[in-house]
């Protein structure tokens, strides 16, 4: 496949913190709608990686090309960049001083300069869509975690992304509100939304990724269909994470 | 607590506080030199003839930290977000507004107001005022900015980082972040001591009568040099604290209603 087919393409990329090495050369490359989960332990770059692909961390090497284009190379304008790839955190950070309303139409008003009307008529569609509607005058403090999660995959889809970085978005949250999130993530997946997406729901990876990859000590060590990765993996370290991911009862 | 429960809380404390006052006033009243203080500072004909010229002077403190309050408000935000400009590119800049807050915090207000209200004027540049109010008012601003921008970058500090991460991750510009995103989160943090610095600096605007405008000191004094009684200063102190009030009991209320709303929201963060 050449790399403009592609809609993210990662080559060799690396990425520090002062002496921790936390990227060590990862090579991965998605198709248009395809839906890849990163699994590994905690500390084994999963968030780097997808921070990396925002530009919320600039690289030290290696390439990174969104659609057919280049976002590593120097003078690439990194708000449009990110324009067009939505990321949704582990801890929501929704603006906590403005309505669900305006936390879904700030950036589309602002960064691509739709008028008001239109942003709100399109943040009421989306959170029609999700469940929400009744919820656009809250504040996010007067929601449940669930709530503010969906609120936050909202306002990443507001800005209509062709990609989407889920960074362990289920994993602030209490075991009875895990399904909604990942119900809307799945509804995402059959829209066919090209996702990345870091996560310790191992049942839920099985069923919703194209691909899984297996991120240990800042290397892929391993990918392929869900299915091998998780009846029939081959390294030995990702035998031994599953071992402990079974025993903990977790898949 | 119950209404009972209330009721007799407010009269223990009412009580307490009338004890408290009258053992105080006995202490002062009983003093040995009491009788002659009581005529150089308390006097009554004294008192209400400083009433009829101070609150007019008095005037001129209001407007001094009405227009200062404002325009500090504007140059210490400018001065913060200086600040916390990123990159090797806005080091000058940077450096520029941390030796700005450095100097004037460092320096007596006294001696700014001095320096800038009698070393300007002596320049005699043309077209610039050579009014040592207005020079006076420009030596408060730069003072207070100071501080007041010290206090703004606290409140963007406190700012959690992945709020602004938030917010450029949707593609928002850093001025669009700051500006919707992180400032007015900031702000709000950070009313309590901004409004304890302008509380200093009400204060503050009797030192400008040492350049000569006649403010409530200047005019205090000169009733005290025509009176040879010390009551115009009593009555000057007073309208002071009767300004300050208010504002410090503006500053608790919003303090307390933050406290609630905290709490309202499940508590601490």
């Amino acid at each position: 496949m050449s790399a403009s087919a592609s809609a993210l393409v990662l080559e060799d990329v690396h990425k520090s913190f002062g002496r921790n090495e936390v990227l060590r050369g990862i090579d991965l490359t998605l198709a248009p709608h395809e839906v890849v989960c990163l699994i590994g332990a905690s500390g084994s770059g999963k968030s780097t990686l997808l921070r990396c692909v925002n530009l919320l961390e600039p690289v030290d090497a290696g390439r990174i090309v969104v659609a057919g284009a280049e976002i590593t190379s120097p003078g690439t304008d990194v708000n449009a960049v990110r324009r067009g790839i939505g990321i949704v955190f582990q801890a929501f950070n929704l603006f906590p001083h403005m309505s669900v309303l305006r936390n879904v139409t700030l950036a589309p008003t602002r960064a691509l300069g739709l008028s008001r009307a239109d942003a709100e008529g399109q943040a009421l569609e989306l959170l029609e869509r999700f469940g929400l509607a009744d919820k656009r005058d809250e504040y996010p403090d007067r929601l449940s975690g669930g709530q503010q999660q969906r609120v936050a995959i909202v306002r990443a889809l507001a800005m209509r992304p062709e990609l989407m970085l889920l960074d362990e978005v289920t994993s602030a949250l209490d075991p009875e509100l895990v399904a909604e999130v990942l119900n809307v993530i799945r509804e995402l997946a059959e829209g066919g939304m090209t996702m990345l997406i870091a996560t310790h729901e191992m049942g839920f990876a099985r069923d919703i990724a194209d691909r899984v990859c297996f991120l240990d000590a800042g290397l892929i060590l391993e990918e392929g269909d869900p299915e091998a990765i998780f009846t029939a993996p081959q390294e030995p370290r990702t035998q031994q994470f599953l071992q402990r991911i079974i025993d903990a009862g977790r898949l | 607590m119950t209404a009972p429960g209330r009721s007799r809380s407010i009269l223990v404390a009412l009580a307490s506080t009338i004890v408290f006052a009258v053992v105080a006033l006995l202490a002062v009243t009983n003093a040995p030199g009491w009788p002659e203080v009581k005529r150089s500072f308390f006097d009554g004909d004294v008192f209400s003839e400083s009433l009829s010229v101070i609150p007019e002077a008095f005037l001129l403190n209001v407007r001094i930290f009405l227009i200062a309050e404002a325009v500090i408000l504007v140059v210490a935000l400018g001065l913060a977000i200086l600040r916390s400009l990123p990159g090797p590119v806005f080091f000058p800049l940077r450096a520029l507004a941390v030796v700005y807050a450095d100097l004037f915090r460092g320096v007596p207000t006294i001696l700014v107001i001095y320096l800038l209200g009698f070393g300007v004027p002596a320049l005699q540049i043309s077209g610039v005022p050579n009014d040592p109010l207005f020079w006076g008012v420009v030596a408060l601003i730069l003072v207070y900015s100071a501080y007041v921008s010290e206090v703004y970058r606290a409140g963007i500090d406190s700012v959690h980082p992945s709020q602004e991460a938030a917010a450029r991750s949707l593609g928002l510009s850093r001025a669009n972040a700051l500006r919707f995103v992180v400032l007015p989160q900031a702000v709000r943090r950070v009313i309590p001591p901004l409004l304890n610095d302008f509380i200093g600096l009400q204060k503050d605007t009797a030192l400008v009568a040492l350049l000569g405008p006649v403010e409530a000191f200047r005019q205090s004094q000169i009733e005290v040099a025509s009176t040879f009684n010390y009551t115009p200063y009593v009555v000057t102190a007073i309208i002071f604290i009767l300004l300050t009030i208010p504002l410090a009991r503006l500053t608790d209320w919003l303090v307390a209603r933050d406290r609630r709303r905290l709490l309202a929201a499940g508590g601490l963060r």
